[in-house]
């Protein structure tokens, strides 16, 4: 099949269009990136997702198919040969799937824009964060079952949809001058969150938080001076 | 040989509870129910043991093993046991029931509950309408038999229209003839139809919840 047969419409910084990325790479599939400015949304994009007109969209055989867990799914059903990201039984596989949901649901909103607020807002949102971290720190030994991933000795489905988050997270905590994911905090992630970066389906999909931080600074405001 | 034990923990006048046990009676599987009191907030310790992150239900345990999220439940049903489908088999087909099932949880359930609290009705006929142009055509949104984006769908079907009756105002109207085709289809179908929630109790529940006329 030929790279034409598969596009992802997405950006380079979201973590939602990363989760994409890295469960085609983790299946060697080859695909044509097209990248989209948010602000000035194509044609492609607006006909291909017309009810939310977002990224990512994955446009297989000139079908789309919207929002990024769906996606997901998606290519580990259809490039079965590769390496499985759902685990196979379906206990496992409910239990990822509900992580995943609560992530999407509740934890990222919880969050999103941390970098761009200050004060009580700020302290608001860094707290949101805090509390998914604690919960994916005590899930992690129960769903690992003492191997190096959420998904056992292969990244898998819960790593794919939380790890996305990592380069975000990680630049609340630069601007907001905090350590929540360390080895102090969440040992258990914090080992993980190395293992991850480092994976080859990751690597050069998960932008550095220096990256991020970046490209997040035009949009930061001074906090204001009492 | 022993039955592997399956409990519900629900709540008699939730869609989402009711999704489950529609879900359960679909493949035929026997369950123990237990009745958990979400309005007066009086949750068991169990539930709060099995869904320390929500404490929420519906709570499934297979086996011992909690699961929760009604959408999530569905798909281990689904994968658990064969028999009646309710996914798709086909990747695309998948995507694109899952897709509508995250719709109407995301979108459509918010919205529909806003013109009936708040009297904003704008965003619900918008979201109403999207759902009506994907049924077109069809029986169910599942094809010929219910299926996971039906069973989603459920409180369109049968708890809109009592609380439309409870509070006097109409949201499933004309411009919508392929839902009101399917919503009367889904309620007068086989299964369906012996587990729904008690329409009296349920209308008398949405007087006292909702302002009217």
């Amino acid at each position: 099949m030929g790279k034409g047969d598969l596009k992802l419409l997405g950006t380079g910084v979201s973590p939602f269009v990363i989760r994409t990325r890295i469960s085609l790479h983790l299946k060697s599939v080859e695909y044509e990136f097209i990248e989209e400015k948010l602000a000035a949304k194509s044609e492609l994009l607006l006909k291909a997702n017309p009810i939310h007109k977002k990224v990512p969209v994955l446009i297989h055989h000139d079908k789309p198919i919207c929002e990024s867990l769906i996606i997901v799914q998606y290519i580990d059903e259809v490039w079965s040969h590769g390496p499985s990201i759902l685990p196979s039984d379906p206990y496992d596989r409910a239990v990822e799937r509900f992580w995943a949901a609560y992530l999407d649901e509740k934890w990222f909103p919880s969050w999103k824009g941390v970098g761009l607020v200050h004060g009580e807002e700020a302290q608001k949102k860094i707290a949101g964060l805090k509390e998914g971290l604690v919960l994916l720190e005590e899930a992690f030994p129960k769903c690992s079952k003492g191997k190096p991933f959420f998904g056992g000795d292969q990244i898998g489905f819960l790593d794919i949809s939380f790890g996305c988050f990592l380069g975000w997270a990680r630049v609340g905590e630069i601007i907001h001058k905090v350590s929540l994911l360390d080895t102090t905090n969440t040992p258990h992630l914090a080992g993980w969150a190395d293992r991850f970066y480092a994976h080859p389906a990751v690597k050069g999909v998960l932008p550095e938080p220096q990256a991020l931080y970046d490209f997040l600074k035009p949009f930061i405001k001074p906090a204001p001076t009492n | 040989m022993a039955e592997e034990e399956v409990k519900l923990h629900g709540a008699w006048g939730s869609p989402f509870s009711k999704r489950v046990e529609f879900a359960l009676k679909l493949k035929g599987i026997h369950y123990h129910y237990i009745e958990e009191e979400v309005l007066t907030k009086n949750k068991s310790p169990e539930l709060l043991k099995y869904n320390p992150v929500h404490k929420k239900i519906p709570v499934l345990l297979h086996k011992g093993r909690p699961i929760a999220e009604s959408q999530v439940i569905l798909e281990y049903i689904d994968e658990t046991w064969k028999g009646y489908p309710i996914l798709p088999q086909e990747p695309y087909e998948r995507a694109t029931a899952r897709f509508w099932a995250r719709f109407i949880d995301e979108k459509c359930w918010p919205s529909v509950w806003s013109s009936f609290s708040e009297g904003k009705k704008e965003e619900a006929i918008e979201n109403l309408k999207l759902l009506e142009k994907e049924l077109e055509g069809k029986k169910f949104f599942g094809g010929e038999k219910i299926g996971f984006v039906d069973i989603v769908a459920n409180f369109i079907a049968y708890w809109v229209p009592l609380i439309e009756e409870a509070t006097g105002k109409q949201l499933l109207g004309e411009e919508f003839p392929a839902l009101c085709r399917w919503k009367d289809e889904y309620v007068s179908s086989a299964v369906i139809k012996e587990h729904l929630p008690s329409r009296d109790k349920l209308v008398a529940h949405f007087r006292a919840r909702f302002p009217s006329n």
